[in-house]
């Protein structure tokens, strides 16, 4: 049973089973639109790239409407926030700048006519387009949040298949690990690593100086917590495949243990990782404004964090606009991966 | 045949036939309720701590946390200062003890609004037509994809650092994962037999809604909240560490956290206990949740 799957309940309508996109036969797939599959395919790739328009659309949206409600003077904010005691000249020339004078929805029409074309305005902060920032500072994000994903995919994987050959410890390691795995938060777990392994024992640098064992620590910090969310769930998933009645039948007709965990269960065990993964980018995106910080890495976090500090709002709507487009990308392969493991989807 | 080895799964130790594997059958059960069962208590007995940390916390540490003695900074662990002092010779200990009600506050508020909110989205979508719940799940789905720090952060951008900014920024943040579990639960408790036949009986809407629907529908949602407060501590804390909580003087757990780093190199308690205390909040929660699902499930 998933985490989101309530005691007592019977898979009713908008359970885990319930999926709101799927349906659509994978371009492979014969059984719904045989000998169609490309128009099966067209039709996923067109829903994706709505849903990730609306989406977008919405975020900007979203912010857009909060700028307006909360209390505040826009271009004041423009000129460095209330602190900054700007004259009243140079607040009538930011809100000459900026269109502020304008009614609210050309404001709103000419933002959206802006974003549309890719130009996500200049940031307040350091006056240099947002999106050559985010382009500067992408990379090293994404670095660490690969690296990440991948280190908690393996470890969970790990555990799930320890667990499931029947590893005496698994259960009892297991559930410790995943519980404070699950509680430790990125901050102090980055700390406690930076004071055995760079204070204590001097074996790697305590700050993220672009060589790749400054890579080591933000990387394990970022994947432990993802790890014992992500095993808890696979290891809970391999252990209800080995107990049923495919497994069972899988043994009858002589399959060893080994055969049964990684021919039969571990696609199991594999399936509510991927269908959490977009919960993982966003406990990645979370953790990487926090370990960043630790490690003095530079990146999309901690450039998230300034412009959160000096309230410069283009820059905070670009990384939020980043981050969104990332998780309906993430979202859109974990369904294609979700098709390539489980043909009971595949087939629907 | 003997069957119980098809039917038991991974084989745990050597294949010595089946009398002898099904001896050691209970007493493998035993040790592992055992041990299901300290957590629980464990998990108990730390939460009490912590609620009469936060409800009188003069009483577990009559120290003033706020007390600087400079003569006494940077001593480490011993029996005058329990966990050592700061850099200014404040009792960190004093200072964990009276953290603790900021911390469950932000938290406990965090999680009602966010709760709140949710019942409000999913009740919309589980009771409203097929429009509402289209209309819902989009918003949900819109807030999902801005993982709840960064729409902490977001939020904080546009109105400004501050508790109840916090209380705000982290409520939002959970609120997307209650909407859809409780609009789930709505949704499957509509069609039940127990509801039609209330409906039958000529009940009216808003007594099902008030005698049948919720109380049905919050079961489930007061395990998640407990699971819920100490996850929400945690982000409260990591908000206050990254400079944008409650202010450095008064006794946080993240901002005591986040001055201690400076001091890593000679002063680790500093940083570690304050950490450990938000460990040992976001664990216990984690752990009694857990525990109070699975007695769900069993009843």
């Amino acid at each position: 049973m998933t985490e989101q799957a309530l005691p007592g309940l019977p898979g009713g309508p908008g359970g885990p089973g319930d999926r709101a996109e799927g349906g659509l036969p994978h371009p492979g797939g014969t059984a719904v639109v045989p000998g169609r599959p490309w128009r099966a395919a067209g039709a996923w790739l067109l829903r994706r790239v709505g849903s990730a328009v609306f989406v977008l659309w919405a975020v900007a949206t979203l912010i857009f409407l909060a700028i307006r409600l909360i209390p505040g003077d826009p271009a004041e904010a423009i000129l460095g926030g209330p602190g900054s005691q700007a004259s009243a000249e140079a607040l009538a020339a930011a809100r000459l700048e900026y269109g502020l004078d304008e009614p609210l929805w050309v404001q709103y029409l000419s933002q959206l006519g802006r974003l549309a074309t890719g130009d996500l305005g200049t940031s307040y902060a350091l006056r240099v387009p947002v999106a050559q920032l985010l382009t500067e500072q992408l990379p090293g994000t994404l670095a660490l949040a690969a690296g990440a994903w991948v280190l908690a995919w393996v470890l969970a994987l790990g555990l799930a298949l320890w667990s499931g050959l029947g590893g005496r410890g698994a259960a009892v390691v297991g559930s410790a690990l995943e519980i404070a795995a699950a509680s430790v938060p990125h901050f102090w777990l980055g700390s406690v690593l930076v004071l055995l392994f760079s204070t204590a024992w001097g074996w790697l640098p305590p700050v993220s100086n672009g060589t790749a064992a400054g890579l080591v620590m933000p990387i394990v910090t970022l994947a432990l917590p993802l790890a014992g969310f992500l095993g808890q769930v696979m290891r809970e998933s391999m252990l209800t495949a080995m107990t049923s009645p495919f497994a069972l039948s899988a043994r009858a007709r002589g399959e060893s243990e080994a055969g049964v965990v990684l021919r039969h269960a571990l696609r199991h065990a594999a399936l509510p990782g991927v269908a959490l993964s977009g919960w993982a980018l966003g406990s990645l995106v979370s953790g990487a404004v926090v370990v960043e910080s630790i490690f003095a890495r530079p990146g999309l976090g901690r450039t998230l964090l300034q412009a959160v500090t000096l309230r410069d709002v283009p820059l905070v709507t670009g990384v939020a606009l980043v981050s969104a487009l990332a998780y309906v990308v993430v979202m859109a392969l974990s369904d294609l991966a979700e098709r390539a493991i489980d043909p009971r989807i595949r087939d629907r | 045949m003997d069957d119980t080895r098809l039917q038991r799964g991974p084989r745990r130790g050597p294949r010595t036939g089946p009398h002898r594997s099904r001896l050691r059958e209970p007493r493998r059960r035993a040790g592992l309720l055992r041990a299901r069962a300290a957590g629980p208590v464990l998990a108990a007995l730390a939460s009490l701590f912590l609620l009469l940390a936060a409800v009188a916390p003069g009483w577990l540490a009559p120290t003033d946390p706020l007390a600087i003695d400079p003569a006494a900074a940077f001593q480490a662990p011993s029996a005058a200062h329990w966990l050592g002092t700061d850099e200014s010779g404040r009792d960190i200990y004093a200072r964990i003890v009276h953290g603790a009600r900021p911390s469950l506050l932000i938290g406990a508020a965090a999680t009602g609004l966010g709760l709140g909110l949710a019942l409000v989205l999913g009740l919309v979508a589980g009771l409203g037509g097929r429009l509402l719940d289209a209309g819902v799940g989009r918003i949900v789905e819109v807030l999902l994809a801005l993982p709840g720090l960064l729409l902490a952060l977001v939020f904080i951008a546009l109105a400004g650092p501050g508790v109840a900014t916090t209380i705000v920024a982290v409520g939002l943040s959970t609120a997307p994962g209650y909407a859809r579990i409780i609009r789930s639960q709505v949704r499957s408790l509509r069609g039940s037999p127990m509801i039609e036949a209330a409906r039958v009986l000529g009940h009216s809407p808003a007594r099902i809604l008030a005698r049948h629907l919720l109380p049905n529908a919050l079961g489930p949602v007061m395990v998640l909240a407990t699971l819920g407060i100490g996850q929400a501590v945690v982000w409260a804390s990591a908000l206050s560490f990254l400079g944008l909580g409650e202010a450095p003087p008064a006794p946080e757990w993240g901002a005591m956290l986040a001055a201690g780093r400076t001091y890593l190199g000679f002063a680790w308690w500093m940083t570690f206990f304050p950490g450990l205390a938000i460990v040992a909040t976001a664990a216990s929660s984690t752990v009694l949740g857990r525990a109070l699902q699975r007695r769900a499930v069993a009843a």
